[in-house]
């Protein structure tokens, strides 16, 4: 896409107190925060669009992404500044794309996440920051309504998630009814007592778990609440949304604890109602995710960020004496100063310290991504439906559960009478990966010759009878890997990239932790500055914020 | 709607409050002001309105907006200026409800608009509207109401209605009026056979299907339970009345005397009964008819009697109940027998047979359907004219409890036929019932035990339904095994809902009183034949220590002419009229707290001996069964002579009504009042003794 040489804009002024390179949500949500709290900010991406690796992309474009994210810095050598430049590479994070079939016409209209399958739970972080922060008014929402399926002895089974829906299962036996139920109970009574708990200070715990219960691994709890194997998966991969087979012994590290497992029921139920117009505990944005991203920018630069697309960065400026970065170099050859750079995760931030560090070279978390168009929906007069095939459910061998996300055309990511379907599981290698996510394709969908491929679009409704699989038109199978975020307390921080989870909480969990070290760098310079974010306490930062007004939040640093 | 707490008021909220009121006020006066002088002009109108608006309570406002709009229509002759004349009547009502929506006065005058049928109703609209409130409040039962009178105003098919409320318990289970719509839909629809609720079998199975659904799911929602409740009672009781006892029995062969001469006892047939009948004195002889519940409109034509005796004439059944509805589970009538010659040759046959008839009716309103016959022969004996005179209990009865059952008397000789159930008539739909019932029980017993009282009381009256049934057969071990089951959980329920502790010992007592009597072998323990001295043997029946705490299952008991019931917890007595043999009855050492909880007593003609030591009469300064209990004892025209009797006496009436009322109708030659507080009240025995002339021995002391 920058094979000519471009004529890259020059920017004015060369020093800010924020450099962020990418604008993928982390960068975007970060960007948002500094320019509230009256930094000033040059926000670029090299790429045309915003998101990044959390951008929504038009289905052509697709491809060339996940290829050519792996770009060739040109280093351009010209100087202006008196540090030393070190060139930043980028690396690739996506291997073994695979795709097969053909798009269907007009191809535009098939808009491609790159974090899917994802969704937003009403009650979650990312859903308060977007109020908070005045993202809101950026993006517009739908709900899942189809609830959670789960794969369970070769059918569809809607996850029973309330009262209302345990009553009118018709599959569940009285007992099981009873059980489930009743576990419920118990878990919104220890929730209900935590939160009254929470705010009238310690004491009595009337209705909360004993911390033995909580302690143990959830499965083991459940199994204690007699509910059958059925009922487990249904808690655990489909409402608690564990990644790994809970049932097996040797993936200790893996075992969801109770507390883990209530506190995400606990989010599953609050975000049930939170919203008087959503259907169920999800929400995606319409236009898909790289949405986010956007509405922050948004919000970062109506508070005066500086944004520059189209805008690659080739190297990052040393201070040799401070052994700190202090600026970034432009493609344009253009050197930026800044106190503080933060950079997609994409980006190889190199070490200073040349004798201890390595480049990061962490276990290899990879997780498999798949992404259908089908002809119809996967279970009758479903829309948007999430599916859950928990381990083992497809072969064997299988042990990490794959969530395959069903979006139709209300959410304007298809055109109508199509279905977009994203799959995802984890993996330690890619082969396993793309067989489960394979396995999976198979199982919900049928890949048909293409005779009925013309017309389908008209022919599809009545095709989608009851017991009738959606047919495959076009999919990509491809893994992505997940390196830690490296940010060390130093000048340059590097952000969290897509994970394999439903939903953005450890994400904003790390920006969190991005935020906080360039707080930390900050405060040891002016203590007393406000910005809003998180309300939290961060013990192992000796930090506490509080006094929340009108979403700006005043902290107080205090340095044990 | 449910469920929110309240808050404190705050200081502010009074002022406002305060402010408030003063506007009512005003608008008040100034409604009223109108509403006397009949102004009905726009102004005034829209005053009424204010007024509405604010407070849809003001239920003078909505009369006086009837008031203004007959009066205002007279004056409209356009169809179009009556309709909008409704329209803003409605619209008034709408914002009425907007304000409360549980206002019963906007809710009739809605109600009362459309029921006068000026112009066209648009059913959209009211539609419309309901479905927005009970989107607000789904259990808002004047919406429910409302829907209602719509659905039959309009004509809605009630297969339709059911839908509907199928579909708000798919909402949202917890909706006590969706239950009860339910069940009325489907009763009016299985009684008109609508098409697809041909079977009742089919459709109770499918609602205990449903309802168990919302019982399993959450054992807390009590909606489900009531549910459940209606259920059972439609599945176990029958649906027409049935006969279920009677005295004389089917085939019964009397023999009646009034006086017992020893000598004779080797001379009594063995195969007559030999009873000494104690209303012979009065010259009557009752016959008894126990129906399975409650009915009315026995009458000569409906039951009618056969006799070789000139009776027939003029047959009257009276219901024996203490209260005033004419329903009644129990009904009498009496032979004159005074004019008859006394012959032990003589045997007189009866006969009576109750038709298929409309007039007996049930409560629920089906009428009673087998055609019951049935005849038993009764002589006279011992024709001693100078007895007839004289009273036979000279002596004092004494009851010894702990008295063993007296060996020397066989009690073979007490005849069980007499107990009989005549009504053999097996409920042809009883292997469905009894399949439907096990289920359920099997059901229960699996709901994990988390002490919820209504698992626990519905186990309970589901396997009482279960022996009900299984009475009519003869699996009574089974029957048994239902009991103990039913008794254990009803002790558990005592000790888990001890707000509700009475009415669990009630039904404590019924299952006792139904376990004890059900089968011979049982009941031969209890009963015996008491000899006394210069007297007539008595058929007697001792349930002492048994902690009962009311009757039932009287019509086991027609027979019994000595009942001991002391050391128990009796409270009530009701059920006891129906015993019309009985002579004597110890009540000590039991909890009856007024002369009003012994009203049945007064519908026993024969009863001669009676104990009431160690009550608690008089004990409490407020006794509910005194003051709240409806009975119709104390509504009688003939209480007012018997008072002004007393008032001569010199009787506290004020203090002792319920006593005086009491022993007006008693004929007691015994009485034992020790123990109760009552008994210590200044002129309480001169009371007694003044009001029982044929009273001879008060408490164990002769007073002549």
């Amino acid at each position: 896409m920058a094979d000519a040489p471009q004529d890259y804009p020059t920017i004015d002024p060369t020093s800010f107190d924020v450099v962020l390179c990418g604008t993928g949500l982390p960068e975007s949500v970060l960007a948002a925060a500094c320019s509230a709290a009256g930094k000033t900010v040059l926000h670029v991406d090299p790429n045309p669009f915003y998101g990044s690796l959390f951008s929504s992309l038009p289905l052509p474009s697709f491809p060339s992404f996940l290829s050519s994210s792996s770009s060739d810095s040109v280093p351009s050598p010209s100087s202006t500044t008196p540090y030393a430049a070190v060139d930043l590479r980028r690396r690739s994070l996506y291997s073994e794309v695979e795709t097969s079939g053909t798009v269907p016409e007009p191809s535009r209209r098939f808009i491609v996440d790159l974090v899917g399958p994802r969704v937003l739970y009403c009650a979650d972080e990312a859903v308060d920051l977007l109020l908070r922060s005045g993202g809101s008014h950026h993006v517009e929402f739908k709900s899942v309504e189809g609830g959670t399926l789960l794969y369970w002895d070769g059918g569809l089974y809607t996850v029973p998630d309330s009262r209302q829906a345990i009553f009118k299962d018709t599959s569940l036996q009285l007992k099981e009814k009873n059980l489930l139920f009743r576990f419920f109970k118990l878990v919104q009574a220890h929730i209900a007592a935590s939160a009254a708990g929470a705010e009238a200070g310690e004491g009595e715990a009337s209705g909360k778990l004993p911390e033995e219960d909580l302690d143990l691994p959830f499965i083991e709890f459940l199994k204690k609440q007699h509910l059958s194997p059925k009922m487990r998966a249904v808690v655990l991969y489909a409402i608690a949304m564990a990644d790994y087979d809970q049932d097996g012994a040797d993936s200790c590290e893996r075992l969801l604890t109770t507390k883990e497992g209530v506190k995400t029921i606990a989010l599953y139920s609050s975000s049930i109602g939170r919203f008087a117009n959503a259907e169920g505990a999800f929400i995606y944005p319409m236009y898909g995710h790289g949405e986010l991203p956007q509405a922050f920018c948004r919000c970062a630069a109506v508070k005066g960020a500086l944004y520059v697309l189209r805008m690659p960065a080739t190297a990052l400026l040393v201070d040799e004496e401070k052994k700190c970065y202090a600026g970034i170099r432009l493609a344009s050859g253009q050197d930026i100063l800044c106190q503080q750079l933060v950079l997609d995760p994409s980006y190889e931030i190199p070490s200073l310290d040349m004798t201890c560090s390595t480049p990061v070279s962490n276990s290899s978390r990879k997780v498999a991504r798949g992404i259908c168009i089908i002809s119809s929906f996967v279970k009758q007069d479903l829309s948007n439906v999430l599916v859950v095939f928990p381990p083992k459910s497809l072969e064997e061998e299988q042990v990490t559960a794959v969530r395959v996300l069903q979006l139709s055309s209300n959410l304007a990511v298809c055109p109508p009478g199509m279905f977009m379907a994203y799959l995802s599981t984890p993996c330690t290698d890619t082969f396993t990966g793309k067989k489960c996510i394979n396995k999976a394709i198979d199982v919900l969908f049928t890949t048909k010759a293409s005779d009925d491929l013309e017309g389908h679009l008209e022919t599809t409704s009545e095709n989608s009878k009851e017991g009738v699989k959606p047919t495959l038109l076009w999919s990509c199978v491809y893994v992505q890997e997940i390196t830690q975020c490296q940010g060390t307390s130093d000048t340059a921080l590097s952000c969290p990239m897509p994970d394999e989870n439903l939903d953005y909480r450890s994400i904003l969990e790390s920006t969190k932790k991005v935020q906080f070290l360039s707080i930390l760098y900050y405060s040891c310079q002016k203590v007393g500055k406000k910005i809003w974010l998180f309300v939290e306490v961060m013990e192992p930062f000796g930090l506490f914020l509080a006094s929340c007004q009108y979403g700006m939040i005043s902290y107080h640093v205090h340095i044990k | 709607m449910h469920g929110r707490p309240r808050r404190p008021d705050k200081p502010e909220d009074a002022a406002a409050a305060e402010a408030k009121a003063a506007k009512l006020r005003d608008l008040q006066t100034q409604v009223l002001r109108n509403h006397h002088s009949r102004t009905y002009t726009k102004e005034a109108l829209g005053l009424s309105f204010k007024l509405l608006e604010i407070n849809p309570e003001a239920y003078t406002a909505w009369n006086y907006r009837k008031l203004a709009f007959q009066h205002n229509l007279g004056e409209l002759s356009e169809p179009e200026a009556v309709k909008s004349a409704i329209d803003d009547e409605l619209r008034v009502v709408e914002i009425a409800l907007r304000q409360n929506p549980k206002s019963y006065g906007a809710w009739y005058h809605r109600k009362w608009l459309l029921n006068r049928k000026l112009a066209p109703v648009d059913f959209k609209r009211e539609f419309g509207l309901l479905d927005k409130l009970l989107k607000v409040d789904a259990r808002n039962f004047h919406g429910w109401n409302y829907r209602r009178f719509l659905a039959r105003f309009m004509g809605v098919p009630e297969e339709e209605e059911l839908k509907y409320t199928m579909d708000k318990i798919s909402d949202n289970f917890s909706n006590y009026s969706a239950w009860h719509n339910r069940s009325i839909l489907l009763s009016n629809l299985l009684g008109k056979q609508s098409k697809g609720f041909e079977s009742k079998q089919k459709i109770f199975s499918e609602e205990f299907e449903l309802v168990t659904q919302a019982l399993f799911t959450d054992p807390s929602d009590q909606s489900g339970w009531f549910y459940h409740l209606w259920l059972l009672a439609q599945t176990s009781s029958p649906e027409n009345p049935q006969l279920i006892a009677s005295w004389p029995s089917d085939g019964a062969k009397l023999s009646l005397y009034l006086v017992w001469e020893t000598d004779d006892e080797k001379n009594a047939p063995s195969s007559l009964s030999s009873i000494c009948c104690y209303s012979l004195k009065e010259g009557i002889f009752p016959i008894v008819l126990y129906f399975n519940e409650p009915v009315k409109g026995l009458s000569s034509s409906s039951a009618c009697l056969n006799s070789d005796l000139v009776v027939g004439k003029n047959i009257q059944w009276r219901p024996l109940s203490v209260t005033d509805s004419g329903h009644s589970n129990c009904w009498v009538t009496y032979l004159e027998v005074s004019n008859l010659e006394y012959s032990s040759l003589r045997q007189f046959l009866v006969e009576v047979s109750i038709t298929n008839s409309d007039e007996i009716v049930s409560r629920s309103g089906s009428n009673y359907n087998c055609p019951m016959h049935f005849s038993f022969t009764f002589e006279l004996s011992n024709a001693d004219s100078t007895a007839q005179g004289s009273d036979p209990i000279h002596d004092l009865i004494s009851w010894d409890c702990s008295e063993s059952l007296p060996s020397h008397v066989n009690p073979s000789c007490i005849r069980f036929e007499q107990l009989k159930i005549t009504s053999a008539l097996v409920h042809e739909e009883s292997n469905w019932h009894l399949e439907r019932l096990s289920d359920e029980i099997e059901l229960f017993r699996e709901l994990p035990d988390d002490n919820s009282k209504f698992a626990k009381l519905t186990l309970a009256r589901l396997l009482l339904a279960c022996a009900a049934i299984k009475s009519r057969g003869t699996s009574l071990v089974e029957r048994r095994g239902y009991c103990e089951e039913a008794l254990g959980l009803f002790n558990d329920l005592i000790h888990l809902d001890p707000s509700h502790k009475r009415y669990y010992e009630d039904e404590r007592s019924l299952v006792l009183m139904d376990q004890l009597t059900c089968d011979t072998e049982a009941f031969r323990k209890y009963c015996s034949v008491k000899v006394l001295p210069n007297l007539a043997p008595l058929n007697r029946v001792q349930l002492c220590k048994l902690s009962l705490t009311r009757i039932g299952f009287a019509e086991r008991l027609l027979w019994v002419q000595m009942l001991d019931l002391g050391h128990n917890n009796l409270r009530s007595i009701e059920g006891l009229e129906a015993l019309q043999q009985l002579v004597c009855l110890n009540l000590s050492n039991n909890q009856i707290s007024s002369f009003i909880a012994l009203e049945p007593l007064t519908k026993i003609i024969s009863l001669k001996v009676l104990d009431l030591s160690s009550n608690e009469i008089g004990t409490h300064p407020i006794d509910t069964t005194r003051y709240i209990f409806p009975s119709p004892f104390s509504h009688k025209v003939e209480a007012c002579e018997a008072f002004e009797e007393c008032r001569k006496k010199n009787i506290n009436v004020e203090e002792f009504w319920d006593a005086i009322l009491f022993f007006k109708h008693a004929n007691l030659v015994q009485l034992c009042l020790k123990g109760n507080a009552v008994a210590n009240k200044e002129n309480f025995r001169t009371l007694v003794v003044a009001l029982n002339p044929s009273l001879k021995w008060l408490d164990g002391a002769c007073i002549h």
